[in-house]
């Protein structure tokens, strides 16, 4: 057994494919339309065989109240991995992206958390390397 | 109304005020990360949540809700009470704590 997906609640799937996409960096893997929404997938361009994400419709009543207490509470959603976080928030910063919270040593990582623009926050986590 | 004294009789609404002291205006996520990550802290999130709102009744701690989020910030002010009450004279140079 493997874990090949993963998935976020989009509040609009062509919203969070530019997002995921055009600021976050990752690349489209699969779109599959299925009537009113779309299978659709995205990869990171250092892993494109890797865990896909899975930008999946949050149609269901029961996702929007979940998610917006989450969001109140600064929770995020899911974690991705960067090999540093101050130089994603910089970047991301520039190209206009809302942080709840700027990177911090949490111990061993660093931290930070994002405005995915979808309903979701995203947080970013790097491993401190030794003697840094 | 909590009174100052007793909101700042725990150790972990003490590790709130100190994070808060660090970073101003933080969600409840963050506190709880700092507060296991840096302090071996882990009471659950409600547990948490509770501590902040002793804090936000002894007004230690105020909320502000900006759009979709919720950030923690402190007040010192009620602090005040306590050299009012115990003057502290003026000469300086002790070690804190």
């Amino acid at each position: 057994m493997r874990i090949n997906l993963t998935s976020v609640l989009v509040d609009d799937q062509a919203k969070a494919l530019r997002f995921y996409t055009d600021v976050l960096g990752f690349e489209k893997k699969t779109e599959v339309p299925l009537g009113e929404h779309a299978w659709l997938t995205v990869v990171s361009p250092d892993d494109p065989d890797g865990t896909e994400l899975v930008l999946e419709p949050d149609a269901h009543p029961a996702a929007g109240p979940f998610k917006r207490a989450l969001v109140e509470d600064g929770i995020p959603f899911t974690s991705f991995a960067v090999d540093d976080v101050d130089a994603e928030y910089n970047r991301l910063v520039a190209l206009g992206v809302t942080f709840t919270q700027p990177p911090t040593e949490m111990g061993d990582v660093v931290t930070a958390v994002l405005d995915d623009t979808c309903g979701n926050l995203i947080q970013l986590a790097a491993m401190r390397r030794p003697g840094s | 109304m909590v009174d100052v004294f007793r909101a700042i009789a725990d150790p972990t609404r003490r590790a709130l005020l100190d994070e808060l002291t660090e970073r101003d205006g933080q969600t409840l996520f963050e506190l709880c990360s700092r507060l296991a990550m840096k302090h071996g802290l882990a009471p659950s999130r409600q547990a948490i949540s509770q501590h902040l709102d002793v804090l936000e009744g002894a007004g230690l701690v105020t909320t502000r809700r900006e759009g979709r989020y919720k950030f923690h910030h402190l007040d010192t002010s009620p602090l005040r009470e306590i050299v009012e009450r115990w003057p502290v004279p003026d000469p300086p140079r002790r070690n804190r704590r």
